[in-house]
């Protein structure tokens, strides 16, 4: 209203923020064509992982586990990739550890979100004494470095997959109820939530509809985030030889199996590739990953750059 | 010209043509300032007025040749004292900024750097650009700080920006700006934060020191009444653009455009005080405290008449906002009851029963807060009317449409999120929330201060009409005297958590006052150029220098 | 007393509390081992007198507080216990050796490595972290900004093999493999390590610059700078006088978080590098499931990590004006 005031004043005719309504498709459209090369390069990248892991079986030539004669095969024309130590197809391994590495890593965030995610929110909602157990459970348990604790716990435990799902889950649950106590404690104050405890909202409404619509934002963004995490601990911990066991395809133990081949890189340089592409693989995605969580942060937190 | 003003006023000191500044925000760049004129003389004092948006702050900075981050000067000219500001280089506008044009901003207690005391960073600038030696500039820093009244100006100094109040960090921030003798400084709402008793002092001050220097100024500021006190002459900005360029007199008496009067047009409204015996709520004799300790309220008792307006005034700290959490439940008293159409109600939240909570309705200040990001009209309004009258489906629409209606929305608002409405429309909103519920009584907390002037009087306009269509009863609380005038029939006077006097607008608005209620009415900016002079002298007459 | 006094010494009694509990979680580590480990430890044909004798040792007969605080005093002494390994099944052959044996040279080569990495990353990241906020959106920024979300993509040892095929295999420069031997001469070490530092460095300083370049841009965003600039302060002298002062506590806690980091980036480096360090110490025996020694492992590296973020703690207080100077 250019000249509101000389016209006589109405309510409606106020301008709101000039912000255009659009459907949801319409919106993540335009999303991803602001998208900047990197974020759209992620967006690629995990695409075809999430291909790979869903149709591995259609899509190896070989068994995950099938062994070959011909332990070492160089690379050629059967084995694209060579074989391993034992004779098993490098590429068909690698396809199968996309579905295992990555799923065994979305599982365990997935879990460590539940744990974490809904502590934080009670935390943040019931404050007091329950907060205050809660809260320093877990400054005790972020004391150490997750990984060394990973390490008693599965010295104990023994390395079984669930055991690492649970054990990982639990420990980066600490970090998940960290951020999202933070971020609900930062929704539970708004007047909007006294409004609705006001009118005589029970508890439950009040986390669905006031809060969780609420924090979602950041708490994607942590997701990413963790899931790198999560990712890189247990392909550490395969590394280690303390993680997912064999025979199972993985990532993390492949570059440790055939990681002696690196020695003949001036011999055969494919040989030498060889444990450095389940390497690159864990790399790749996790480059991915970090690159559209960069550009979700920055379009959600409204940064502004300097001219 | 005002002709109070003390100083001499001479040639043009800076003079800015055509200012043109873009801003950087969802992802493109707007034009902020859109070719504004300003042509300031020597020893002169010149008001900016606008709202919120309007390019003031902008401005202010852009005369000092400075852009924040996310904004650019793209066109026009500043010349400072035939320095041109838009061709200088960086190292040359280093040398002008603090040495002859000096900045005092809003926000004392951020804009002090907590690592150094307060006269070193007093000091900075006039030792930087070598215009005093560091022992001759401290000692006339201790000048300043007792020409602004500040307390033991001897050893403030010596005190780290924690340590001092926020009135008192503003005063040292206006030393700090005058102590390089500056030609111009740029009051970037320099009170706005402060309490309006410490706003008086805080502006007398700076008024004082500003005449006796004869330095040029460029206030800026919302409020209309404070910039009355302070300038020779006012520009009113509004989305970037000149609305109006006065002499302070002839723009209060006689503004040109209508723009410029709904600055005060919440002043316009009057409303008839009416007695009633009919008593709604009575806040009977009420403790209460957060941590068990400090009483926030002490002894407080209130009766609100039905179909009437009882304001709640006080400054920050009073305790109005906490006799709110009182009586909604938020905070159960330590002592005493609230009576609800006489019966008691429980005094937690959790106790009380549905239509205990459906009877008594909220209004926030701020709008923003108030209504959930992810939720639209719909939901919004929608709600109670499930909750409380179990209107489902088309019944619901029905009712909702009419509530529209009522705050004068029309059926196009109903799918809109909150983001998407301005601030006037957001608070008529919650309004419509409140209403929805059929509440016997609205506890409205605020709900205008954090609106522009034109909205407010919407507000209230609406407010007013729904208590005579709906006989609506209201307890109103605010700190702005305006706005009491303009609504209330009642008053009540709070001041650290004590009710300090209570009865009928025209009781409490005439003589005798209690002192507090004076100090609190008297320290209200008033349209009047002469008005702080006037106030200034009576005080100084009842309280002679010790 | 004077509040930082009294702050300094509730953050201390704070790392305290903090150390004795974990301490108990990781004795209480062993409580969760399955019952038969003792034949799992001594082997299938292990005599029961033998097994007995193998609990008593470990004191599993006592009740728990009791064993805690032995165990406790033991760990105060230097004693870390024995190890599970080289238990004969039949008693008499005790080849097992003390975990403070095992731990203390290893644990001079582990600090000789993260000292070295520690030294070249933190003026380094500091240095680039700095520059990166002060030129903000910069060429220079976006590029380091993208090499380092890069790096920290990467898992480590995909770092380490990627300078092994380049500095090692094909040029020769450094040895792949760093096992020292006790007797080898400081720069023979320093030659040996150089690949497993060079890894650390690259992992750390792609954190360590992330997290100076936010903390400065989120102090350079503070209005106090602005203010200083309105001032008419030079660039240099806003960073120097104004920025400075109050940069140390959020600079500290960087490098505290990141040399704690160091702590855990180590165990995987160590392993590539077949470093005899504590962090391949521990690997070994958590594959063997040597209890004892993997406690003692866990207790360093969580004393060092929890000691680290203490003293950057009591930095950020002594540095902070609120406290120095009370109302």
């Amino acid at each position: 209203m250019s000249n509101g005031a000389e016209e006589g004043y109405s309510a409606a005719g106020e301008v709101g923020l000039l912000r255009t309504r659009r459907s949801l498709r319409a919106n993540i459209w335009r999303g991803l064509k602001s998208a900047p090369p990197t974020a759209l390069f992620g967006m690629t990248i995990i695409s075809i992982y999430v291909f790979f892991a869903l149709f591995a079986p259609l899509l190896a030539p070989h068994g995950e586990a099938e062994i070959f004669p011909i332990a070492y095969a160089p690379w050629g024309e059967e084995f694209l990739f060579g074989t391993d130590q034992l004779g098993r197809d490098v590429l068909s391994r690698l396809i199968y550890g996309a579905r295992n590495t990555v799923g065994i890593a979305v599982a365990t965030t997935l879990l460590a979100f539940l744990i974490g995610g809904s502590l934080g929110i009670t935390a943040a909602i019931s404050l007091g004494w329950v907060d205050n157990l809660i809260s320093r459970a877990v400054d005790v348990l972020m004391a150490i470095p997750s990984l060394i604790f990973a390490l008693i716990l599965i010295s104990i435990f023994g390395a079984t997959v669930p055991n690492l799902i649970i054990i990982i889950a639990v420990l980066d649950a600490t970090r998940v109820f960290r951020i999202s106590r933070a971020v609900s404690l930062n929704v539970v104050v708004m007047d909007y939530v006294e409004a609705a405890k006001l009118r005589g909202e029970g508890l439950g409404w009040i986390m669905r509809r006031e809060i969780l619509p609420n924090i979602m934002p950041p708490l994607i963004a942590e997701f990413g985030l963790r899931f790198c995490f999560v990712f890189l601990t247990i392909a550490a911990l395969s590394f280690l030889g303390v993680g997912i066991q064999p025979p199972t395809a993985d990532w993390g133990s492949m570059v440790r199996e055939n990681a002696g081949l690196i020695q003949f890189a001036e011999y055969d340089i494919t040989a030498a590739l060889t444990p450095m592409l389940p390497a690159a693989a864990i790399a790749l995605l996790t480059v991915a990953v970090n690159f559209v969580v960069d550009w979700f942060l920055h379009k959600s937190s409204g940064l502004r750059d300097e001219h | 010209m005002s002709v109070d003003h003390k100083g001499q006023i001479g040639d043009v000191l800076l003079e800015m043509r055509g200012i043109v500044i873009d801003g950087y925000s969802d992802d493109r760049w707007h034009e902020i300032i859109k070719g504004v004129d300003v042509v300031l003389k020597r020893g002169e004092i010149m008001g900016v007025i606008g709202e919120s948006g309007a390019g003031k702050s902008t401005l202010g900075l852009a005369a000092m040749g400075f852009a924040q981050p996310g904004c650019k000067i793209n066109g026009g000219s500043i010349i400072f004292d035939g320095i041109d500001l838009m061709k200088a280089s960086e190292d040359e506008k280093c040398k002008l900024r603090g040495s002859r044009i000096a900045y005092v901003a809003q926000s004392a207690s951020a804009s002090f750097n907590p690592a150094h005391r307060l006269i070193d960073q007093t000091i900075e600038s006039a030792v930087r650009h070598g215009i005093m030696p560091e022992n001759e500039a401290k000692a006339d820093a201790r000048k300043l700080y007792r020409d602004l009244q500040l307390p033991d100006p001897d050893s403030i100094g010596e005190r780290y920006p924690h340590q001092v109040s926020g009135g008192q960090l503003q005063r040292v921030m206006t030393a700090m700006a005058m102590s390089p003798r500056p030609d111009l400084i740029i009051f970037d709402e320099p009170t706005t934060a402060l309490d309006v008793t410490t706003q008086v002092e805080v502006l007398a001050a700076m008024r004082e020191i500003v005449e006796n220097y004869n330095t040029a100024a460029i206030y800026i500021t919302h409020d209309l009444a404070v910039v009355a006190q302070m300038a020779d002459v006012i520009k009113v900005l509004r989305y970037g653009e000149t609305v109006e360029d006065a002499d302070t007199r002839k723009m209060l008496t006689n503004p040109e455009k209508e723009y410029t009067q709904s600055l005060w047009s919440v002043r316009s409204i009057v409303k008839e005080e009416e007695v009633s015996q009919d008593i709604v709520l009575k806040v009977d004799r009420v403790d209460a405290s957060y941590t068990g300790s400090v009483k926030v309220l002490d002894d407080v008792t209130i009766e609100v008449p039905r179909g009437h307006t009882v304001a709640v005034v006080g400054e920050s700290g009073s305790g109005k906002s906490t006799a709110a959490r009182a009586i909604t439940g938020l905070l159960p008293p330590s002592k005493g009851q609230i009576l609800f159409n006489g019966e008691p109600l429980p005094p937690a939240l959790k106790d009380r029963s549905i239509e205990q909570l459906q009877k008594i309705q909220m209004i926030y200040q701020m709008a923003d807060t108030a209504m959930n990001p992810r939720h639209t009209v719909r939901d919004i309004i929608g709600r109670p009317l499930e909750f409380y009258l179990g209107l489902r489906g088309k019944e619901r629409d029905q009712r909702l449409l009419e509530l529209l209606n009522m705050i004068e929305l029309d059926d196009s608002f109903i799918d809109r999120l909150p983001a998407e409405l301005s601030g006037g429309q957001k608070q008529r909103i919650c309004i419509a929330r409140a209403l929805a519920a059929n509440p016997d009584l609205i506890i409205c907390d605020e709900v205008t201060s954090a609106l522009d002037q034109i909205v407010q009087k919407g507000i209230l306009q609406l407010l007013l009409r729904l208590q005579e269509e709906f006989g609506l009863t209201y307890i109103f609380i605010t700190h702005d005297i305006a706005t009491v005038k303009a609504i209330s029939d009642q008053i009540v006077v709070m001041l650290e958590g004590r009710v300090v006097e209570q009865g009928m607008k025209s009781e409490i608005l005439a003589p005798p006052y209690p002192d507090y209620t004076k100090l609190l009415l008297s320290s209200v900016p008033e349209m009047d150029p002469d008005w702080l002079t006037g106030l200034l002298k009576e005080r100084a007459k009842e309280q002679p220098p010790v | 007393m004077h509040p930082v006094v009294r702050t300094v010494l509730q953050r201390l009694g704070l790392g305290l509390v903090t150390l004795i509990v974990i301490s108990i979680i990781i004795f209480s580590s062993i409580e969760f081992l399955p019952g038969d480990f003792g034949e799992a430890v001594l082997g299938q044909a292990a005599l029961p007198e033998t097994v007995q004798a193998f609990r008593t040792e470990l004191g599993l007969d006592l009740p728990m507080h009791e064993r805690y605080f032995n165990w406790l005093g033991g760990v105060l002494t230097g004693d870390l216990g024995n190890s599970f390994s080289g238990r004969g099944s039949s008693g008499g052959m005790d080849r097992s050796r003390a975990v403070a044996d095992l731990i203390a040279p290893r644990l001079a080569n582990t600090l000789f490595l993260a000292s070295m990495a520690a030294i070249i990353a933190v003026p380094l990241s500091l240095f680039l972290g700095i520059t990166a906020a002060l030129y903000r959106n910069s060429i220079y920024d976006r590029v380091v900004n993208a090499m380092t979300l890069t790096t920290i993509s990467f898992p480590e040892f995909f770092v380490a093999y990627l300078l092994i095929l380049f500095l090692s295999s094909f040029t020769k420069i450094f040895p792949s493999l760093a096992n020292i031997s006790s007797d080898a001469t400081f720069w023979e070490r320093v030659y040996l390590s150089a690949l497993p530092a060079l890894t650390l460095t690259l992992v750390i300083v792609a954190h360590m610059m992330r997290m100076t370049r936010a903390a400065i841009i989120n102090l350079m965003a503070s209005p106090y700078i602005e203010m200083a600039r309105l001032k008419g302060a030079s660039k240099a002298q806003v960073i120097l006088e104004h920025a400075l002062p109050n940069a140390w506590a959020p600079i500290v806690n960087v490098i505290a978080f990141n040399l704690a980091y160091l702590v855990v980036g180590v165990v995987v480096v160590e392993v590539v590098f077949v470093y005899p360090g504590v962090g391949q110490l521990m690997i070994d025996a958590v594959t063997t499931r040597d209890v004892p020694v993997v406690q003692g492992c866990a207790m360093i590296f969580a004393a060092t990590y929890i000691l680290l973020n203490l003293f950057a703690d009591i930095i950020s207080i002594v540095t902070n004006p609120r406290l120095l100077h009370p109302r």
